[in-house]
């Protein structure tokens, strides 16, 4: 996974990440990603990050499921064993209205749930950077990423100006590995830190 | 101080105090992070006590059989399976609570969405216990599960209400589990970065998932959150319809009726309001969490548990009428001389019932009793009491005395090793709730933090200066605008 130079400008209130969000889009830079403590509605749009379909995933999950529950049932007591029952019907859809619909929500459910944690790459024992910790609690970080043509002064400079309450630069590596958060891994070498 | 979003002043704050988003992540963090408190090792020890006598009572029914229980012909359902419909309803205000009142935008259900969907799942792990142990054989419940096999292959029944409870069950407990565990990642995250401790990084570390707080997964996060609830809501409906359907399908009378479906959902979530109302207002208390389970909160709960014990008590007198209007001389016998009448065997359980249900709880039209924390706990104790010998009345009553009277039984009392498989699956639920209170937030951080601008208490007092200030200016723009 490549290693990144970031600069990294935290924000104490929405209503100041709000407009800065804006102005950073505005200026051209690209914003890395911002971390919040909790769910900021409009956030994603002021981004420009495009709606998620998940719950499109969501509805064929349920299709799949209510389709497994009629198929098998159907074809286990019109085929596979028909069991003669006071005389009715062997497709007796209405009595397996119950277990189709289970089956529906509980398809479409895990399914979300498993699409959710592989888009958002979350799993036990994924480890990921994310710049602040205290990004879980109250703090709102937006980080810049730099290319070698960024100047690293000019954008502290313009985070600041917009309302960041500290700027730092840090490398970091962007994806996710495999690791423990009770122990210091060193996944990139740090002469690449030195180099760039 | 700018303002995000507007709240009228009739609605009371939802979180008092002077809070801001740091201070919300202290405060719900440090009972995970202190030292348990000698009460809550009382309570621990005591559960576990219980869970122990229950595992034993449930060993000598799986080495001896079922003998070891009171159930005979004519009662071949008795304690288990009134425990199993008492624990299923109990769990039932967990999932109404964080499912249906997300879809309905409740603000006050972020306080209590956390511990109550705990209680959902700890509640459904017990009722579980009930039918897989009543099967005699317990060795052998895997049978209830289609998969191939070698005697046929046989199918199960998909036409039997009793397999339709499988899979309503087993899809409801999975459906809660993931909803309550998605909602927990964010809060586990707090809780890795806040950690000081080696064992506590890895703990959360590794339960958090990973989590970062980024907005794409936020944003997918919620989408997760309310199509969950969606998918929850009708699920929870379905869950205790399909319980009501073991008995209504049948042809027993006290038991073959149609109005059960709507009737047990009542039930339910009024049984599940009162053990939410128990739980938290130790918990609220033992965790010095008032300013987030606030007495509106409780009172909130005490409004719907009044709506749903009047809706009980009106399907009470529905069944009753129903009997008498069908003039068939069975429903008749069955309600009013089996239940109804006060001289008969059972006569004091519906009459119990009766009490429990219907009246105690029209306390609660009035103000000071919803907001009364001792009247609302000891109501929240009565409820249960009389939801679990509302079970009792329908199982007991309505096979006690057969068709034939050659073949009414005597009277049924259960074992101790019956009893002692209720109070072990108390034990079970509160070791259960008692180790959460301990790991996990009981409250969940970030729901807080979201609606904290709109419901704080001291945002709220900002917003009436607002208010105030405003009203030329709203006028000026509302009015003008072409």
């Amino acid at each position: 996974m490549a290693v990144k130079k970031f600069v990294v400008g935290n924000f104490y209130d929405e209503q100041v990440l709000f407009p800065a969000v804006k102005q950073v889009r505005r200026k051209g830079y690209k914003i890395h990603d911002v971390y919040t403590p909790m769910p900021i509605h409009g956030l994603d749009a002021a981004m420009g990050l495009r709606d998620t379909s998940l719950h499109t995933a969501g509805f064929i999950y349920g299709i799949l499921g209510t389709l497994t529950a009629f198929s098998f049932i159907t074809w286990v007591f019109t085929t596979d064993w028909p069991l003669n029952i006071g005389g009715k019907p062997f497709f007796a859809l209405p009595a397996w209205i119950p277990i189709m619909f289970e089956l529906t929500v509980l398809f479409s459910a895990v399914g979300m749930v498993l699409t959710f944690c592989y888009l958002c790459q979350l799993a036990p024992f994924v480890k990921k950077d994310h710049f602040n910790p205290r990004s879980t609690d109250d703090t709102f970080v937006m980080a810049i990423e730099c290319n070698d043509k960024t100047s690293e002064a000019e954008v502290t400079q313009f985070l600041q100006s917009v309302g960041a309450a500290e700027v730092s630069t840090q490398y970091r590596e962007t994806g996710w590995w495999m690791g423990r958060y009770d122990r210091e891994t060193v996944v990139f070498d740090k002469q690449v830190e030195a180099s760039m | 101080m700018a303002l995000l979003r507007y709240e009228s002043q009739v609605r009371p704050p939802l979180v008092a105090g002077d809070k801001d988003y740091h201070q919300i992540s202290e405060d719900i963090c440090r009972p995970v992070e202190a030292a348990p408190s000698k009460l809550w090792w009382i309570g621990f020890i005591i559960s576990v006590l219980l869970l122990n006598f229950g595992v034993y009572s449930v060993y000598r029914e799986v080495v001896y059989g079922i003998g070891q229980w009171n159930l005979n012909r004519t009662i071949g359902w008795g304690w288990d399976i009134t425990n199993f419909v008492w624990w299923v309803g109990i769990g039932h205000a967990g999932t109404l609570i964080s499912a249906i009142l997300l879809l309905f935008r409740q603000g006050w259900r972020t306080g209590v969405n956390r511990a109550a969907e705990a209680m959902t799942i700890f509640a459904v792990m017990c009722a579980g216990q009930f039918p897989i142990f009543h099967m005699g054989r317990v060795w052998n419940a895997f049978f209830v599960l289609p998969y191939p096999n070698t005697r046929g292959p046989l199918w199960v029944n998909f036409n039997s209400p009793l397999l339709w409870d499988v899979f309503a069950i087993s899809t409801y407990f999975t459906v809660s589990l993931l909803f309550w565990y998605s909602g927990l990642l964010p809060d586990l995250a707090t809780l890795r970065d806040r950690a000081k401790l080696k064992w506590r990084k890895l703990f959360y570390g590794i339960t958090c998932f990973g989590w970062t707080g980024s907005t794409k997964h936020w944003q997918r996060h919620e989408s997760l959150s309310l199509v969950l609830a969606g998918l929850a809501t009708p699920l929870v409906l379905s869950v205790h319809t399909i319980v009501s359907f073991d008995f209504a399908t049948s042809v027993i009378p006290g038991w073959h009726t149609t109005i059960f479906p709507p009737y047990f959902v009542a039930g339910a979530i009024f049984s599940g309001f009162a053990m939410v109302q128990t739980l938290l207002l130790v918990t609220r208390k033992v965790l010095a969490l008032e300013d987030y389970i606030t007495l509106e909160h409780i009172e909130v709960m005490n409004k719907v548990i009044i709506l749903t014990g009047s809706i009980v008590g009106i399907a009470y007198l529905t069944e009753l009428f129903m009997a008498w209007y069908s003039h068939v001389k069975y429903e008749e016998f069955a309600f009013f001389q089996n239940r109804v009448n006060i001289r008969s065997p059972y006569g004091w359980a519906y009459a119990l019932m009766m009490s429990c249900n219907v009246l105690f709880p029209q306390i609660f039209w009035f103000r000071r009793m919803r907001r009364n924390l001792v009247v609302t706990f000891f109501m929240s104790v009565i409820v249960n009491v009389g939801m679990w010998f509302e079970r009792f009345v329908i199982i007991v009553t309505s096979i006690y005395r057969d068709y034939l009277p050659s073949s009414w039984s005597t009277y049924y009392a259960p074992t101790i090793w019956e009893v002692g498989f209720f109070l072990g699956t108390i034990g079970l639920f509160f070791t259960c709730y008692f180790l959460f209170s301990k790991f996990f937030p009981v409250i969940a951080i970030a729901e807080i933090k979201h609606i904290l601008k709109k419901s704080g208490a001291n945002y709220k007092e900002k917003m009436d200066v607002v208010e105030r200030e405003k009203v030329d200016e709203f006028a000026h723009e509302h009015t003008h605008a072409h």
